[in-house]
């Protein structure tokens, strides 16, 4: 047992308990905190991964915005009686059973291949992957048309939430 | 090694040699000694925070005309200490109704956004914790961490006024740290690089407060907006909403929030010696003269380096004690439809210069962009004045006369 | 790096069948959006540890996954704002209750 999997088994287990607790849980600001938790658990998953802007980018944009998004809507829309009470329906037996199938089918596909046990390979040293990354987001023969078609997503995004949320009784 | 020259790897070569004399596997030894190394950054953060706590009501009380603590200890040094007692031996109230665990994560989560901070810190070019590369991010990422301690610690109080101080302080964070990021992204295009170590060393040439004196005010105005004290500090004003998100909390769990606050100015004051003042070195080459040679010693960097924190975070009191406060819609108003476009207008300024300056010699260089900051500064200044001008031509137009009174009058 | 590209895989496909689960089996709105979240991460691991694992000199993976956080932003926050608007008319969030154009 490396280091290395001392820390992914510890961080799998936070992640998974969070997520149960995400949809299990009765008080739904304690589920977009479990919510949280999960986030950071995959955050630092990427750092394991090596992949550190995403680790930063994950902890700005998820836990930063995204959960704060939530943990604001909940409490917006807040009524008391929603707490209380069954919060699952009454069939969710049905979704667990769907789920698990899922699960396990995967479970045999990601086994049953061979080239997925592979361990990884050292990153060789002149690969700068944070300078490689910039490059490959704005360089025309890489990825610049992904990232501004997102850039308009984020703006169509922008305007229609702030449309859709104002209050147009006034 | 000697113990002078490189601190950190000699006590932690001395301590591997220690625990491999007791037998024990790498692994777990590596593991030891990076938690003791943990221990260390995080006591000198704390004992740092103590002091603050002192600096802070010198300071305030010497800004109002008056002595401040001296009785306790000389200079009243021990002042802090009798504080912390004080709020140890309080009576720890959870407010009826409050959900007991988020209740008392959010101090904690307050203090653990700053103390996360330390870990980028760059002491001096061999005392740091670790070299992250993409150190800039980071910063905000802590940031963000911090709002969600507010909003948890808002909420779990149970309480109208704290959550009303908790949305509004979240919703000041979020917007500031736009204008944030985008005036961090301006050290980064001039050094070439997100690590705080490259950037420290990028500015042996010339700080970067010279060369973009606007990104190091945006940056101040943003950070001293996201620490949320005064002029943004609606938040916790007094006469207005009573303490804001931390109004339940007493004893050492407010303690933490507003020691918390202070560690986290003093860190944004290390962030701005960073990034705008040279960090730990930016002698412009002094250094390299043989008589000054001891300028590279990792203590007098340090020393150097906590010295330009507290000039910064002297700085950020002084704003703090000088200006009045201002009012929500004033805040966010001043951030989208003024901090904003500006860094961004800064932003493209410099990206653009940084390429398009490369041939010239190096004072060239500093001119070309201090001289684009005056020209930008200027033009700035000047739509603020037109619009000024404007408004008061508005509010000064004599109002139209209605019918019946220039019936009455004729 | 010792841990086998498999484990990542696994884990990813475990938070991907539990935020099935919970988009599926929960009556809250907001709480099914939870339930999306999960099922993005999840994704976002696979791609990562594909990029680790098979070609970290290309960007190809990471890239897929910035422009995933991009569109989970986006559409958390498009979807919020529908939610809070539906709740300012209908004053509830149970999706089962937002039933108008059912026949």
């Amino acid at each position: 047992m490396t280091a290395d999997q001392i820390i992914f088994i510890l961080c799998a287990v936070v992640i998974i308990v969070s997520a149960l607790m995400v949809v299990t849980t009765r008080k739904l600001i304690h589920a977009a905190l479990w919510l949280v938790a999960a986030l950071f658990g995959v955050a630092i998953l990427y750092a394991v991964l090596q992949a550190s802007f995403l680790a930063v980018v994950q902890v700005v944009v998820y836990i930063g915005a995204i959960a704060i998004l939530f943990i604001f809507a909940v409490m917006l829309t807040r009524r008391e009686m929603l707490d209380k009470g069954a919060q699952t329906r009454s069939n969710w037996w049905l979704p667990a059973l769907l789920g698990l199938l899922i699960l396990t089918g995967l479970v045999f596909l990601i086994i049953g291949q061979p080239a997925f046990s592979r361990t990884a390979s050292e990153i060789p040293a002149d690969v700068d992957t944070l300078r490689n990354l910039g490059t490959a987001l704005v360089s025309p023969d890489a990825f610049v048309l992904p990232f501004e078609v997102a850039s308009v997503l984020l703006l169509a995004a922008l305007v229609g939430a702030v449309y859709i949320a104002s209050d147009k009784k006034k | 090694m000697l113990f002078l020259n490189d601190p950190i790897n000699f006590i932690s070569g001395w301590l591997r040699g220690l625990l491999t004399g007791w037998g024990l596997p790498g692994g777990l030894m590596t593991v030891i000694i990076y938690f003791i190394g943990i221990t260390v950054l995080i006591v000198f953060a704390m004992t740092l925070d103590i002091l603050l706590v002192w600096v802070e009501r010198k300071v305030v009380a010497r800004f109002q005309d008056r002595l401040g603590p001296n009785r306790i200890g000389p200079f009243g040094l021990i002042q802090p200490f009798a504080d912390i007692i004080k709020l140890i031996i309080k009576e720890d109230i959870t407010p009826a109704g409050a959900d007991k665990l988020l209740y008392n994560m959010g101090p904690v989560l307050a203090i653990a956004s700053v103390i996360v901070l330390w870990a980028i810190l760059p002491l001096s070019a061999k005392i740091f914790g670790v070299d992250l590369n993409v150190a800039v991010l980071y910063l905000v990422a802590a940031g963000a961490l911090g709002t969600l301690s507010i909003i948890v610690g808002g909420w779990a109080s149970n309480n109208k006024y704290a959550l009303l101080g908790a949305f509004r302080m979240v919703a000041n964070m979020i917007s500031y740290e736009i204008p944030m990021v985008v005036a961090l992204l301006i050290p980064t295009i001039l050094a070439n690089t997100m690590s705080v170590q490259g950037i420290t060393q990028a500015q042996s040439g010339m700080w970067f407060a010279i060369l973009s004196p606007l990104a190091l005010i945006i940056f101040l105005i943003s950070a001293i907006a996201e620490l949320g004290r005064s002029p943004f500090d609606l938040n916790e004003a007094e006469s207005e909403i009573v303490a804001g998100f931390h109004i339940e909390y007493t004893g050492m769990k407010f303690g933490l929030f507003y020691a918390g606050e202070l560690l986290h100015a003093f860190t944004f004051g290390g962030f701005i010696a960073v990034l705008f003042f040279g960090g730990y070195g930016g002698f412009f080459g002094l250094e390299k003269i043989g008589f000054f040679s001891w300028l590279n010693n990792p203590f007098v960097q340090a020393v150097v380096f906590l010295a330009k924190a507290m000039f910064g975070y002297w700085v950020i009191m002084w704003i703090k004690y000088s200006m009045p406060r201002i009012r929500i819609d004033h805040m966010l108003g001043f951030n989208w439809k003024f901090l904003t476009p500006l860094a961004l207008v800064v932003l493209v300024n410099t990206a653009i210069l940084s390429k398009v300056l490369v041939g010239l010699p190096n004072w060239g260089y500093v001119l070309g962009m201090l001289f684009s900051n005056i020209v930008i500064g200027f033009i700035t200044v000047e739509i603020l004045r037109a619009y000024g001008r404007k408004q008061r031509k508005a509010e000064a137009k004599p109002a139209p006369q209605s019918a019946h009174n220039q019936e009455q009058a004729a | 790096m010792s841990i086998p590209l498999s484990w990542y895989l696994i884990l990813a496909a475990a938070l991907f069948a539990i935020g099935l689960f919970g988009v599926l089996s929960r009556k809250n709105a907001i709480a099914i959006l939870l339930g999306v979240e999960l099922m993005l991460n999840a994704v976002n691991i696979n791609l990562v540890a594909f990029w680790r694992y098979m070609d970290p000199a290309k960007m190809t993976g990471q890239v897929f996954a910035i422009i995933v956080f991009a569109v989970a932003a986006a559409e958390v926050a498009v979807g919020l704002a529908l939610i809070i608007s539906v709740y300012r008319r209908r004053k509830t969030v149970v999706a089962d209750e937002i039933d108008l154009m059912k026949w």
